[in-house]
């Protein structure tokens, strides 16, 4: 039923277990891809010049959070491109899936709580809300 | 630079840049009066460098889009210059800061940044956070309860509120709210009046009133090294961010003279030295800003503002502004370091805290650089001073191989790895995994073979590379050996 996927992901924990399930969405499926959106933020902007100066070994560093994720699609011999945006999570992935012809949109909820949803704002909230095709959050 | 990139750099994005020029312009108020108080002078002065130091930044700085203005890093470097000689002084230091500042990107100096350790950088920005988050704590003193309640209603308006809406900045809303509750409970709180006066014209130009003489310049030129050294650095590491953030590149030494430019330009119109700020910048980028434009819009519209509501400024109570400074540390602070204390190596971790140790002591950004950059060059020759030797025997053949770095740090333990009593007739020492660097790791070579040579052991060297053995070469040549 799913073939074209994108996946929403940060390099937490719960961004690899969502993977798990984008993964099992295209499973089976002819031409299956999932495609991998990684959103950075201005504050996530600050803290990785900070640490490690350099543009290339940013770029590294990001990647590399992505590589568990990598592994997964190709252990499954998935096709999959990674992009790394800049901005606000919520809407760039909105705008980013909006963009191009996915089926479903799959991300990993943060697991905050009630004090933080309400002072961070829920990305998958958002983007469950303005997103066009299916939306699924993985608790 | 051709008239395309000027025309993309300033009008390739006017909607965008005017709205996100207002927002930071609204943003910039508070903190330019705050950042004044930091540095004891009228609020006057941080308002004029925040409008001159955007302006000028728009047309001449190497990365469009970041937003300089007056700034709590320099603030805080001032604060003695100020209470000891007066704002003169302060003019004066602020031009020769620009001058530095020319001199540095003319000479290309940025490249010299890569030699700041991270951990420096980070340790630079917490000490940053840390400092700005202590001078508010004297706007405490002496005040009643209604003091507190108006800094928490502050900070409770500036984060909840851009739940309603995100399109005016959360800051404003909590400065216009609580001064309005302020006036209306007739509050009995110091207020933005109470510190100092605030300009009702534009900046005039003037010749800061000095004697021009040897001694006012051994006043001023540790203070303007210190300003230039610690603007660049928040100047370079804000445009790095933006970079990041805009996922495009920009001209590090046009930046350096940028600063320069506009420093020199605003101690001319009786602005303090200023440098580029992190948090509004990110607010820019975040806001919509791409262009110069945006800079420019924040710049002007600031001064606009000052002049025509002058008369409200005044009356913005200090609880207000402590409650905006407590947000602006709090986002200036890197959390995400606390979190990395245990994960990155040790001698890191060292470095960073020293860095903010060194600050928060001396008051100075700029000694808490230069102590922590020193105390990552001695960790760093540690750790590569360590040799590794390990010995082979084979009958009366003994060979030593030498793995890692000879240089003047590294010769004890080298020596330390040999035994001179054994009971060989040949060693060889195998420097295939060696390398020489300096003086005193010839000397030390040549000693190694003398003490072999009194207990009639024969030695040979082997493995040598190309550069050490022209060193070798060269350096025993001087000594006439």
């Amino acid at each position: 039923m799913y073939q074209n996927v994108l996946l929403a992901a940060d390099g937490s924990e719960n961004s690899y277990r969502a993977a798990d399930h984008a993964i099992g969405l295209v499973k089976g499926e002819k031409d299956a891809r999932v495609d991998i959106i990684y959103v950075v933020d201005g504050s996530a902007s600050k803290s990785d010049v900070l640490q490690y100066g350099n543009s290339h070994l940013i770029d590294h560093k990001r990647k590399e959070k992505l590589a568990p994720i990598e592994e997964k699609l190709q252990e499954n011999g998935l096709s999959y491109d990674v992009h790394i945006e800049h901005g606000e999570p919520g809407p760039t992935i909105v705008k980013f899936a909006n963009n191009s012809d996915y089926d479903c949109v799959v991300l990993g909820s943060r697991g905050l709580s009630q004090l933080q949803t309400m002072v961070l704002g829920s990305v998958s909230h958002k983007v469950a809300k303005r997103v066009e095709c299916p939306v699924m959050i993985i608790k | 630079m051709n008239t395309a990139t000027i025309k993309k750099d300033w009008f390739g994005n006017i909607r965008g840049d005017v709205l996100a020029g207002i927002v930071v312009a609204l943003a910039l108020i508070p903190e330019a009066i705050a950042f004044s108080i930091i540095a004891g002078v009228d609020p006057m002065v941080g308002l004029y460098a925040s409008f001159s130091m955007a302006v000028v930044i728009a047309f001449v700085g190497g990365r469009p889009g970041m937003i300089s203005a007056a700034t709590g890093a320099m603030a805080l470097l001032m604060v003695t210059l100020v209470a000891n000689h007066g704002l003169e002084y302060l003019l004066a230091a602020t031009i020769l800061t620009g001058v530095l500042q020319i001199i540095i990107g003319f000479s290309k100096l940025a490249q010299l940044m890569k030699f700041i350790p991270r951990s420096v950088m980070v340790g630079f920005v917490n000490a940053l956070a840390i400092l700005i988050f202590m001078a508010q704590i004297e706007h405490f003193q002496g005040e009643g309860w209604m003091m507190y309640a108006l800094v928490a209603l502050t900070l409770f308006i500036i984060y909840l509120f851009p739940k309603v809406t995100k399109a005016v900045p959360s800051t404003l809303v909590a400065i216009i709210v609580v001064s309005a509750l302020a006036i209306f409970i007739g509050a009995d709180v110091r207020n933005v009046g109470d510190m100092g006066a605030l300009p009702d014209t534009l900046p005039v130009f003037l010749l800061p009133e000095i004697p021009l003489t040897w001694e006012t310049l051994t006043i001023i030129f540790p203070y303007a090294l210190a300003l230039s050294v610690v603007g660049l650095l928040e100047s370079l590491l804000t445009s790095s961010i933006v970079d990041d953030m805009t996922d495009t590149d920009s001209d590090k030494d046009k930046e350096c003279r940028g600063q320069g430019y506009a420093n020199v330009v605003t101690g001319f119109f009786g602005g303090m030295a200023g440098c580029a700020m992190i948090g509004q910048s990110v607010i820019n980028v975040k806001s919509g800003g791409r262009g110069r434009l945006s800079t420019f819009v924040a710049g002007v519209f600031l001064m606009f503002l000052i002049i025509v509501l002058g008369n409200l400024v005044v009356q913005i109570p200090m609880a207000a502004l402590a409650g905006v400074m407590i947000m602006v540390s709090i986002s200036t602070f890197d959390w995400n370091s606390l979190r990395m204390l245990t994960r990155v190596p040790k001698s890191d971790s060292v470095v960073m805290l020293v860095t903010v140790t060194t600050v928060v002591i001396t008051h100075d950004l700029s000694k808490g650089v230069f102590a922590g950059v020193l105390l990552s060059a001695i960790f760093f020759a540690g750790k590569i001073s360590k040799v590794k030797i390990t010995e082979h025997v084979a009958g009366s053949h003994k060979t030593y191989e030498v793995d890692g770095q000879l240089f003047f740090a590294s010769v004890t333990d080298f020596m330390a790895g040999f035994d001179f009593n054994d009971d060989v007739s040949h060693v060889k020492i195998d420097l295939t995994k060696a390398h020489i660097w300096d003086d005193s790791a010839v000397e030390a070579i040549e000693k190694v073979k003398a003490k072999f040579v009194q207990k009639e052991i024969e030695v040979s060297i082997s493995g040598l590379n190309k550069e050490s053995s022209q060193l070798m070469k060269r350096l025993n040549g001087l000594s006439g050996h």
